[in-house]
């Protein structure tokens, strides 16, 4: 019987956190607070609070309706107002959402927003997504920023110098005049103080995979984990107190040995390490977890959890260098490093920490993270001989995720994984 | 006692069994359509592997005895056939049944005229079946029951009046399922002696026909037919044994798209990925890249040098390009499955179906027959087709590495064997292909072979299998 989902003092300051968001949200207009919609990928989440604005986030507006199970009936309502079956379905959930009158994940009205803000510029769908947005809300003002793609594999002294100068003559003077609050360097540099101190805490709690037992999944509970340092709260006091109160829960559950927590209780036995590439399905997200978790598989390492920014290579904000670190951050997602980029830092996952396999979930809606999967997935089996598998789902469209095609698929690859570890095991006696 | 280890591979299409000794050697093969029952897909093949390695066991048993006198392979083939016919004919005798019980069910005013429409087709149909079985070897044909029975039963409705054409064929769908869903119990020695007295009457009876047949073909039956006495009573001691044998199953695996259902324990259920790919690997040790096409899905496989599996791919949302695909296409063509392939090779070029979808390729392949297209040419290019889809599902998986086996049903169809092996050679060189004549017992026989080091690496989960 599947337990009481166990909840942890994080859990209550996260929801505490979101839940007073969509409230100040929701009192926007009242408080006279401008609201600015952006996206999470190179988001400026620090720029944004200097400015005292209150941030929406469409996408994970979108995820959250579809693990609320809301996201068929937006889709469908996107659909009928002429968006096409091949359209991103986060753009056409949160279309639909709007349309159905923009009633957010808790339930309360998200209101319009005075400022359309694009800082990553990677992903071309969300350029398109806002055109649309800007359609619906003619008074929004629109910042779009181009955020050059890492090319060659690095972020050169004149692309930053190109960021900074977007972010001076464009983004600072449109936000200033939306908000009515003079840009305040000062301030800034104090949330960026504050966004490094979340940083490194989250990076710390991502280290933790390197225990065996694994003491967190960190794909399918690591989703939970970025939230606060993605959704808003980078670069306060309170990501970094949430963080410090994650790290010593992880800490206590490492001192007993203790695996990750499921929905259905702690996990009993770990059989399987592996490394996620691209994101979770999140209309079946119970019963993709379950898939792995039933057969001991704990994610060690995930692309995902990177969408915001990596932190793995070192990387943080500097207050000293306040605009410069702006600029390399919306730079620096995930998403923006090229595909050498991302198979070395896939890589240096599966290898510190000890994964046994190597999966990607590629999602029919997703450009920015499907393309190249197959040959990143094909380089990385060949550099470390790892075995690896691979499925197919989408974001939010209930419609494409087929249990039993990816049960299936699953199955034979844990299969794979147990079969080799026989094999090693006999040849080791041998 | 000798052991034994089973394999069952549950397909959407057919139902496998492989049975092996302990040297991983083949000795008992069993197929069937796969039914809505499962159940008894199952055992029906697993009975008809059971049936096929006493065989083997006998033929293993007389080895001696048939070097000496060939004769004694002829007449052991023989009770094979007789004996398949046996089998046949029971189902045969409760589809007659059923049949008649349905007509008698109908209301329709003239169901006593459909009445003798039916006897009358059972009577030409059923002698038919009969003499393609003990003369020509019908049952080596791997032809299923509801296959069999179905081509013949539709070339006489189609002779009779067309106002009986739509009862006719409602009796008939309403009755095949419940007959091939039954399982039927046989004793095996009761079979062969029951073969050996038919075969007794065959050889008697034999005498003055011989004009217009080949020589070669009557010095084989008189050899049978001048020792008969004399063979029959030196077989009959081994059959004896081999039927009185047991055939000692000591562990099991079940793979497949049904295996879910097999009322196996959960360690003995393995995926067929694993299973195609240890089966094949088996079978051709320096197999590294496995194409296998079933009934609906399409996989390629990678594998190491211990034949584990390294990297898969299946096709995912849409079955074009499976073997259901040629099913449809045939029924499209009102052609059986096995005359496909042969037909596309009569081809003189590959007409281009544009359709990746099977049911459009169905509107495509009628909108190209009224044009004039063909009907070879069409297939041809339906078969192309295909195997282009496959060939894409390789290159996803890190294409082919030396050397490449094929195996699944469709492996058996000539034409998509001679795309496969253009394609392949085409994109990755001069490989090694490997085609088996038991390609499509593959995933049945990487189970069994499971099935047996189950036991041997001694997992905990050992003692729940024998159980």
């Amino acid at each position: 019987m599947p337990q009481e989902a166990q909840k942890e003092k994080s859990m209550i300051l996260q929801k505490e956190m979101i839940n007073g968001l969509f409230d100040e949200l929701e009192k926007a207009k009242e408080t006279g607070k401008k609201v600015c919609y952006t996206f999470v990928p190179g988001n400026l989440s620090e720029l944004i609070r200097t400015f005292d604005m209150l941030p929406v986030y469409p996408e994970i507006n979108a995820l959250q309706s579809a693990m609320r199970k809301k996201s068929g009936a937006y889709i469908k309502e996107a659909e009928k107002n002429a968006h096409s079956e091949d359209v991103c379905t986060y753009v056409k959930c949160d279309v639909g959402m709007m349309l159905k009158g923009n009633i957010g994940p808790t339930g309360q009205k998200i209101p319009e927003p005075d400022i359309l803000l694009l800082s990553y510029t990677g992903c071309f769908t969300f350029m398109k997504w806002f055109e649309t947005l800007k359609r619906e809300y003619p008074n929004a003002e629109v910042i779009m920023l181009h955020t050059p793609y890492q090319e060659n594999g690095e972020i050169r002294p004149e692309m930053t110098e190109y960021m900074v100068k977007q972010l001076r003559e464009e983004a600072i003077p449109k936000m200033e005049k939306i908000s009515g609050v003079k840009f305040d360097e000062e301030k800034l540099k104090k949330h960026l103080k504050l966004a490094k101190e979340a940083q490194d805490w989250i990076t710390k709690i991502f280290e933790t995979t390197k225990h065996r037992p694994s003491p967190i999944d960190a794909y399918f509970a690591g989703v939970y984990y970025i939230g606060p340092i993605n959704i808003g709260f980078r670069g306060t006091q309170e990501a970094v107190d949430y963080y410090k109160e994650l790290y010593s829960e992880i800490q206590e559950r490492i001192d007993l040995g203790l695996g990750p927590i499921t929905p259905e209780g702690e996990m009993k036995e770990e059989k399987y390490r592996l490394v996620v590439e691209g994101p979770p399905n999140w209309t079946s997200f119970r019963e993709f977890w379950k898939i792995f978790y039933d057969m001991g598989a704990v994610i060690v390492a995930s692309s995902y959890t990177k969408v915001g920014g990596v932190y793995d290579m070192g990387w943080r904000h500097d207050p000293e260098r306040p605009l410069e670190s702006l600029a390399e951050y919306c730079m620096n997602c995930y998403t923006n490093l090229n595909i050498p980029q991302r198979i070395d830092l896939l890589s240096k996952c599966i290898q510190d920490y000890h994964a046994d396999g190597y999966v990607t979930n590629s999602i029919k809606s997703c450009n920015s993270f499907s393309a190249g999967q197959l040959g990143m997935m094909r380089e990385i089996e060949d550099r470390l001989e790892i075995p690896v598998g691979f499925i197919e789902s989408d974001l939010v469209d209930p419609r494409y995720f087929s249990y039993s095609n990816i049960k299936n698929r699953l199955e034979s690859f844990f299969q794979m994984l147990e079969q080799r570890k026989i094999i090693t095991a006999t040849e080791e006696v041998v | 006692m000798s052991k034994y280890y089973l394999g069952i591979d549950l397909g959407s299409t057919t139902s496998k069994a492989v049975i092996i000794n302990e040297k991983d050697e083949i000795i008992g093969r069993g197929i069937t359509n796969t039914r809505a029952n499962y159940k008894v897909a199952a055992d029906i093949a697993r009975e008809e592997a059971e049936y096929d390695a006493r065989f083997s066991l006998l033929t293993q048993q007389l080895k001696n005895e048939i070097a000496e006198y060939p004769e004694f392979m002829k007449y052991m083939a023989d009770i094979r056939s007789v004996f398949q016919y046996r089998q046949f004919e029971r189902r045969m005798d409760l589809l007659k049944k059923t049949l008649r019980e349905t007509v008698d069910g109908f209301a329709y005013d003239n169901k006593d005229e459909i009445a003798d429409r039916l006897n009358d087709i059972l009577n030409i149909i059923g002698p038919q079946i009969r003499h393609e079985f003990l003369e020509e070897d019908l049952g080596s044909r791997n032809q299923f029951f509801r296959d069999i029975i179905n081509e013949r039963y539709n070339q006489e409705v189609e002779k009779v009046d067309r106002k009986y054409f739509e009862p006719l064929m409602l009796a008939f769908d309403k009755s095949i399922t419940p007959v091939e869903n039954q399982m039927l119990q046989f004793n095996f020695k009761e079979l062969v002696d029951e073969s050996m007295r038919v075969l007794e009457v065959k050889y008697q009876g034999l005498a003055d026909m011989q004009e217009d047949k080949e020589d070669w073909y009557f010095s084989e039956l008189n050899a049978v037919k001048n020792n008969f006495k004399s063979l029959e009573s030196s077989l009959r001691g081994h059959i004896d044994q081999i039927a009185g044998e047991e055939i000692h199953i000591v562990n099991m695996v079940g793979t497949g798209y049904g295996r879910a259902l097999l009322p196996f324990p959960e360690d003995c259920i393995k995926s067929e990925i694993l299973c195609h790919a240890f089966g094949a690997h088996a079978v051709f040790p320096n197999t590294r890249t496995v194409l296998d096409i079933g009934g609906q899905d399409t996989k390629a496989i990678q594998v190491d040098s211990h034949g584990l599996v390294t990297s898969f791919h299946m096709n995912d949302r849409c079955a074009a390009g499976c073997g259901r695909y040629l099913g449809y296409i045939a029924d499209e063509f009102g052609i059986s499955i096995n005359e496909l392939g042969p037909e596309a090779m009569e081809a003189d070029k590959e007409t281009d179906i544009c359709s990746t979808c099977t049911v459009f390729a169905g509107a495509e392949v009628r909108e190209l027959l009224n044009n004039g297209e063909k009907r070879p040419n069409i297939l041809a290019g339906l078969h192309k087709a295909i195997v282009q889809r496959s060939m894409s599902l390789i290159a996803r998986s890190g294409g082919v590495r030396n050397e490449f086996t094929f195996t699944g049903g469709v492996a058996r169809n000539q034409a998509v064997l001679k795309y496969v092996t253009e394609m392949v050679k085409d994109s990755y060189g001069d490989v090694t292909m490997n085609i088996h004549t038991d390609s499509i017992f593959m995933g049945a026989l990487g189970g069994a072979m499971f099935a047996r080091r189950n036991i041997k690496v001694d997992l905990p989960a050992k003692a729940k299998a024998i159980n």
